[in-house]
């Protein structure tokens, strides 16, 4: 409600907890089935129903974004997240054979000790998160902080040369990921490898040009090239 | 709105991911547990890129900027890691992190080929953990 | 040159011939026998001379200090008086017959020249005992006389008795030595000086603060090396050496040094009584008792042995009634004849193939096979039993009359029951040594049965040596006793008549009680058969010997007694026979007193170091081995393990840093 900086210092005094405003509440739900989608992604035997279940947690995550008025990110979220890294994911249960219906050793030997770890870092970033902010308001009236108009022109300014930079990076990820899953045998052959490498690349090297959508695009593109192996 | 409530959701999901990466055994449940980590810093990173542009009156949107690459980054790092993960299981028939032990102490029989990999893999949790 | 010179070449000649021999032995072994012979007869050459120029005049007093040694000095210090001059020739005399002796009986020793070396470096070392005149020059050439002996008396180490007298040797005399340096150190705290002539004036002054700690404890060190009881355990087992060793060591010189350093240091132990009656009833016990024991011996070498330790006695007796030119006239006479027997028992051993006087009285010719040695062992043996005119006679004779004097209230500082103890010990020790000499020369030269071997003539060095002993043991002893007052402290030696007449007296008593009982057992002898004879008695001398000891043991039990019922010592002695032969049954006393609860001890420290100790290292091995193990399981190669451990480490460090941050 009050602008800019006198928010920093009255938050406490015009927001309090136990008077929580609509989109406070929304978050708050939303985060809940967030946070138990996560628990069962994390905790379930069923290695399927894991993938599924992030699948929950993504998805929520996106509404959250939605309603941190981040819309451009939320929907990149659903593209990318939903999918293609979960379709991605599926695809490598299904490629390593992995169990369907329950598999009683989904979790290692190590996790009481992971519970541990994660309890106690759990507690230790939540107190100093609550302890440093507990009085920080964001306001979200006004023009929405993640328009597609903001984001981009952002972006497209200021960051254009990280962007890519990390187009870049892309095609080496991908040129990686086709080495390192090529079968031995062919390496040895090295006759077809080459062409397949050099049809790639032509590939990748065009969304890095076209700009946004380029994460999107290229994705799927490395899956489909893993799949016909 | 409270940047309390995305930040403390933040950290929630960030230590759920963190004894995914810890317990489970699959090697693509370990993976799916990384993207609940990089997700929850995504979503950290938006909240407060929020609450900076309308307090601070900063332009840049580094933060989104920073979740667009963080985005990227990640679905680059699944493909690699699915890669390594189809490479682990072609040379050892499982894809079960507690069954690759080659640095294990008082066994040493195995090849280095095999070493190399596990080292890969190693390197790996490491750096997404 | 200056006496001075003359005499510090004395003790240093025989040294360098050692250090020579040792170092040429190897590689020019044709030097080796000049080397051992010349430097010891060049050293008797210049003792005589040294000995010529003192003339029995003031005593030649030199010192020369090398470096500050702190609160007492040392000095390089010379103190000839007429004592040191005639006992350095007697040394030198010794040692020369010993080494020219040597290179005939170790003819054909592979280990001759360290040998020769060992006895030269001895020589050397008893040299500078003598003309030292201070005291920490002297414990020098003592210890270094230990060491020699140690060496010596192995000499045939291949032999297990050689190997145990040896060490016995050495052990006993450091028994004796432990104490004697605590002496000298108490000695010469009180006198604030290792000089001989400080001390001597700080005791004529009455300066002396213990006078009795101080003599006992120097008597023990000269117990052990003179073998007086109860330290002579070591000189009958030390006859495993070589013969010319005995002759040198264990009867002329290392053993006469105790009664040497008591004579120097009479002054010392006159100042307390006890020390002299302590002296007294050792010299008096030792005599007595070495008597019985020389009487049941089967071994020549070791009845010649007790028979060592038992004139020794009668020199510590000599000293006990404060008369020191009669000790040390005892100690000319007796190093010049004993010599003689050693040296003519090796001989005979070498002659007959054994040392057992069991098998020599079986034996007929020994005498027609070695006649040198016969008549020279005749003439020393006569000494040795004190007949006139032989040189033992006198000197005994002296001894016997200081004793006599002592005993009838003549002395004013010496109590006249010391007289009494000397005189009757002597008079009955002159009966036993008249008895075993008896003995010694019936059943060594009087058997009867088979021929002894032939080997031919003994070489030449080793019977020419016998006949230059033989003059002083003939001879001299008429005339010493006139002229050796001068020299020594002017007090004289003549014979008296009462002891002349007890003690030749007694001396013939025993001779003859001794040749009724050997024809009385010479009956039995033939139906006895017995015999050791050596394996090779074609070999050398040395070789012989060497054989004759090994093969002694196992042929008749042990070392000391032969199953022999002709003896006539088992007749004399009777039922102490046996326990006579082992040496009065000491060595099991030394055995149930020392050995036994040293060995009881290193039991208890090997337990402890095994059982105790070993524990607290194997505890703290233990400790970082299991350590070791816990960290290599948590080396289990599974990642998530590492990253959970690395995680667990971040949050503990970041909650750290947070608290420390917030100031908490």
């Amino acid at each position: 409600m009050s602008p800019t900086s006198a928010a920093l210092t009255t938050a406490a005094d015009t927001h309090g907890f136990l008077s929580p405003t609509g989109v406070e509440i929304a978050f708050l739900l939303v985060g809940l089935v967030t946070f138990g989608a996560a628990l069962v992604t994390v905790t379930t035997r069923q290695l399927v129903h894991a993938a599924l279940w992030l699948v929950a947690t993504l998805g929520g995550l996106a509404v959250e974004y939605l309603l941190l008025t981040a819309e451009f990110i939320a929907w990149v979220q659903v593209l990318i997240y939903v999918g293609s890294v979960v379709v991605l994911l599926l695809f490598g249960l299904m490629l390593t054979k992995a169990p369907i219906g329950r598999s009683p050793d989904a979790d290692s030997g190590n996790r009481w000790a992971a519970l541990t770890v994660a309890l106690a870092a759990a507690a230790t970033l939540i107190w100093v998160v609550v302890d440093a902010f507990r009085t920080t308001w964001i306001d979200l009236e006004g023009p929405a902080a993640g328009s597609t108009k903001a984001t981009g022109e952002s972006l497209f300014q200021n960051w254009v040369l990280p962007f890519e930079g990390l187009s870049v990076l892309l095609l080496a990820a991908l040129v990686g990921a086709i080495v390192l899953s090529r079968q031995a045998k062919e390496t040895a052959a090295d006759g077809p490898g080459t062409g397949c490498r050099s049809g790639n690349r032509t590939e990748a090297g065009a969304p890095s040009a076209t700009g946004v959508p380029a994460p999107a695009a290229t994705e799927p593109g490395a899956p489909s090239e893993k799949e016909s192996r | 709105m409270h940047l309390a409530y995305p930040a403390v959701l933040s950290a929630l999901l960030f230590c759920t991911g963190l004894y995914g990466v810890l317990a489970r055994r699959n090697a693509i449940l370990v993976l799916m547990s990384v993207e609940l980590m990089l997700n929850a810093v995504n979503l950290n990173l938006v909240a407060f890129d929020v609450w900076l542009s309308k307090a601070a009156e900063e332009t840049l949107h580094s933060g989104q900027a920073l979740t667009l690459f963080t985005i990227t980054i990640a679905a680059a790092e699944i493909g690699i890691g699915l890669a390594i993960v189809l490479a682990v299981y072609r040379n050892r028939g499982t894809s079960d992190i507690d069954k690759l032990r080659d640095t294990a102490e008082s066994h040493d029989t195995e090849g280095p080929d095999h070493d190399a990999l596990t080292a890969g893999q190693a390197e790996k949790a490491e750096a997404t953990a | 040159m200056t006496t001075t010179t003359l005499a510090v070449l004395v003790p240093l000649l025989p040294f360098l011939g050692a250090a020579a021999g040792l170092l040429l032995g190897r590689t020019a072994p044709g030097f080796v026998r000049p080397l051992a012979v010349l430097p010891t007869l060049a050293s008797l050459v210049l003792a005589a001379v040294v000995a010529v120029r003192q003339g029995g005049d003031e005593a030649i007093n030199a010192a020369t200090k090398l470096t500050p040694t702190g609160s007492v000095p040392i000095d390089l210090a010379l103190h000839i008086d007429g004592f040191a001059a005639l006992v350095a020739v007697l040394v030198g005399v010794v040692a020369t017959c010993v080494q020219i002796y040597s290179t005939g009986y170790l003819r054909e020793d592979p280990r001759y020249p360290s040998y020769a070396a060992l006895v030269s470096l001895f020589t050397s070392a008893m040299l500078l005992v003598v003309y030292s005149g201070d005291l920490m020059v002297l414990l020098v050439g003592w210890e270094i006389m230990g060491i020699c002996s140690y060496f010596l008396v192995g000499h045939y180490w291949e032999t297990p008795e050689a190997r145990a007298a040896s060490i016995k040797a050495f052990l006993v005399t450091k028994l004796g030595d432990v104490p004697f340096l605590i002496g000298l150190f108490a000695l010469a705290t009180d006198a604030g000086s290792f000089r001989l002539t400080k001390i001597l004036g700080t005791v004529a002054s009455g300066g002396l603060d213990h006078p009795t700690l101080i003599a006992l404890l120097l008597l023990a060190g000269v117990a052990g090396k003179s073998a007086q009881f109860p330290l002579h355990t070591w000189l009958p087992d030390a006859m495993a050496g070589p013969t010319p060793v005995s002759a040198l060591i264990h009867a002329a010189t290392m053993v006469a040094a105790g009664v040497y350093f008591i004579a120097r240091l009479l002054p010392v132990f006159e100042a307390s009584q006890a020390a002299m009656i302590v002296l007294a009833v050792m010299a008096a016990v030792t005599m007595i008792g070495s008597g019985l024991a020389a009487l049941a011996q089967d071994d020549i070498k070791r009845v010649l042995a007790y028979s060592t330790i038992g004139q020794l006695g009668y020199m510590t007796g000599a000293l006990a009634v404060a008369d020191r030119g009669a000790a040390v006239f005892h100690l000319l006479s007796h190093g010049a004849f004993k010599a003689l027997l050693f040296l003519a028992a090796g001989v005979i051993i070498h002659a007959a193939g054994t040392n057992s006087l069991a098998a020599m009285s079986r034996m007929s010719h020994v005498r027609n096979r070695v006649p040198d040695a016969y008549w020279t062992m005749t003439v020393a043996l006569l000494a040795l039993a004190a007949i006139p005119p032989f040189s033992g006679f006198f000197s005994k004779e002296s001894v016997l009359g200081a004793a006599e004097h002592v005993a009838t209230g003549h002395a004013e500082r010496v109590p006249g029951s010391v007289g009494w103890i000397v005189l009757v010990a002597g008079l009955l020790t002159a009966l036993l040594t008249a008895a075993y000499a008896m003995r010694l020369w019936l059943l060594a030269f009087r058997g009867r049965g088979a021929e002894a071997p032939d080997h031919g003539r003994q070489p030449l060095t080793m019977t020419v040596v016998l006949w230059v002993l033989a003059v002083p043991s003939l001879a001299v002893g008429a005339l010493a006793y006139r002229v050796l007052p001068d020299w020594f402290d002017g007090r004289d030696l003549a014979p008296t008549l009462t002891t002349s007449v007890l003690g030749t007296g007694v001396a013939l008593v025993g001779g003859i009680v001794t040749y009724a009982a050997w024809r009385h057992t010479t009956a039995v002898a033939a139906r006895v058969p017995l015999g050791a004879v050596a394996a090779h008695p074609e070999g050398d001398a040395a070789q012989v010997e060497a054989e004759a000891i090994a093969s002694h043991a196992p042929v008749y039990g042990t070392v000391a007694y032969a199953p022999d019922p002709a003896d006539p010592g088992r007749l004399l002695l009777g039922p102490l026979h046996r326990s006579a032969a082992f040496g009065f049954h000491l060595d099991a006393v030394y055995r149930a007193l020392f050995v036994r609860p040293v060995q009881a001890g290193a039991s208890l420290v090997r337990f402890l170091d095994r059982e105790v100790v070993d524990t607290y290292v194997r505890g703290a091995g233990a400790l970082p081995r299991w350590l070791g193990i816990a960290v290599r399981r948590a080396q289990t190669g599974n990642v998530q393990t590492y990253v959970s451990a690395l995680l667990a480490g971040t949050v503990v460090l970041a909650v750290a840093a947070v608290l420390v941050a917030t100031g908490a």
